[in-house]
């Protein structure tokens, strides 16, 4: 009996498109969001991640309506963040169809934010999703917002020991240094991280062939997450999987 | 007619959709006489076990799940759902459960938690809930469980950290610890079987 380690798709939303860039800009379209979902349900993706990364409240809209379309379709667990603020805005998209949601510059300005929505749905509802890059800090790595545009002037390791501790149920560690550059995933900074985290830790950023992702579960990572190698087909989710089985990791098939 | 308990927060939706699959009228529901007069009853529940206790009170859901036990008719619980049909769980602080299966749910001695993902599960040779996914994977998402076979069930047990139970079944009453609705295929088939015994 053994836990299987997780592939993540993750789709990033805006105006009811998925979309990817590089380095969070230069966004391109890759496609409607309930079709791709399908899509990678049925190539064995182990969870869905939902960024939404609209500016406006309408888009909000939209995306909640992708949610819901989503979850009628698709029999996989699914996590939405972006933009999440309220107690609210978690009971609006666990209403819609989401399992878990992640959160991330809100949980930042207010620390408090994570407290009140483990105390009402759990810390399992729970993901802190955390930008961070290399800088002379303690660990040697901060804590981005603005998607890695600005220094939130906290010490990552600081910050994903104080969030446990507050209830969440996941950690979802982007690396800003590596987003998008296809070079791997940040191995140094996973390992740090997995080092002091008891929850789960979901490595992202960075994947850009099939050997990366075995890298980042050696390196502890218990999911691992990617974008645009999956949307533009330069991977398939079946590729990775069949990769990691060879390697003997478990996965579900 | 299959009832889904509505007793507050979570994502009912989505266990409405997976069990439509299987069955024709699915409710999401906490009329008591609906409740009551359904062929079967899901009893869901995500969150801190005294939480959804609290809840499960507050909205006569206890009464309704009491009710139905009394009468021997189908109830079907995931995850806290199955959790607080046993005796009690020390989760954050000593509370009383419903009672119906005999044991407690306590912490899983696992260095990482939740046990968070897709486990296998063996299902237990006379199980008829697992027929035909007797060695798939399932989808957990939870820290606490029970962790000794109830008397005179069906117990399929699997392990993280140690050995847990992961499905139950006795007479009327058949619990899952893992998410069926969002366990893709696998879960599917499980309902399925569920319903079919209806």
């Amino acid at each position: 009996m053994t836990l299987a380690k997780r592939i993540i798709p993750c789709l990033d939303v805006a105006g009811g498109r998925v979309v990817k860039g590089v380095n969070f800009k230069e966004l391109r379209d890759a496609g409607d969001p309930v079709e791709l979902a399908k899509r990678y349900d049925l190539e064995g993706a182990d969870e869905l991640t939902f960024l939404d990364i609209s500016a406006s409240v309408e888009e909000r809209e939209t995306t909640l309506e992708i949610v819901r379309q989503t979850a009628e379709q698709v029999f996989i667990p699914l996590t939405v963040g972006g933009g999440i603020r309220s107690v609210e805005n978690v009971n609006e998209l666990l209403r819609a169809g989401a399992d878990k949601v992640s959160i991330n510059t809100a949980a930042i300005a207010r620390p408090n934010l994570i407290n009140e929505i483990s105390d009402r749905f759990g810390n399992q509802v729970l993901v802190l999703s955390v930008d961070a890059r290399r800088a002379d800090t303690k660990s040697g790595f901060e804590v981005t917002t603005h998607g890695g545009r600005e220094s939130a002037g906290l010490d990552a390791l600081v910050w994903v020991e104080d969030a446990i501790l507050r209830g969440v149920g996941e950690i979802l560690l982007n690396s800003m240094d590596a987003d998008g550059t296809k070079n791997g995933f940040d191995i140094e900074m996973l390992s740090a991280v997995r080092k002091i985290s008891s929850v789960p830790v979901i490595a992202s950023g960075g994947a850009g062939k099939i050997s990366d992702f075995a890298e980042a579960l050696s390196a502890g990572a218990d999911a691992v997450l990617a974008a645009s190698v999956f949307h533009f087909g330069e991977i398939r989710i079946s590729e990775v999987k069949n990769d990691l089985i060879k390697r003997g990791f478990p996965i579900r098939t | 007619m299959i009832a889904i308990l509505d007793y507050g927060s979570g994502n009912l939706r989505s266990a409405q959709r997976a069990f439509e699959l299987a069955a024709k009228n699915v409710v999401v529901t906490r009329d008591a006489k609906i409740c009551s007069e359904a062929s079967a009853l899901i009893v869901p529940g995500v969150g801190a076990f005294a939480a959804c206790m609290e809840q499960l009170i507050e909205v006569g859901g206890a009464e309704i799940i009491a009710d139905r036990a009394s009468k021997a008719r189908p109830i079907f619980g995931i995850c806290v759902g199955m959790q607080v049909l046993f005796e009690s769980s020390n989760e954050k602080k000593d509370t009383q459960g419903l009672g119906f299966l005999r044991g407690k749910v306590s912490e899983l001695n696992a260095p990482v938690l939740p046990h968070m993902g897709w486990n296998n599960v063996a299902a237990a040779p006379s199980s008829k809930l697992f027929k035909g996914v007797e060695a798939e994977s399932f989808y957990f998402v939870h820290s606490y469980a029970a962790k000794e076979p109830v008397s005179e069930s069906v117990n399929t047990m699997t392990n993280y950290g140690e050995d847990f139970l992961a499905a139950v079944e006795k007479d009327f009453i058949v619990a899952t610890q893992f998410h069926p609705e969002k366990s893709g295929a696998a879960g599917a088939k499980l309902i399925s079987n569920w319903v079919k015994t209806l």
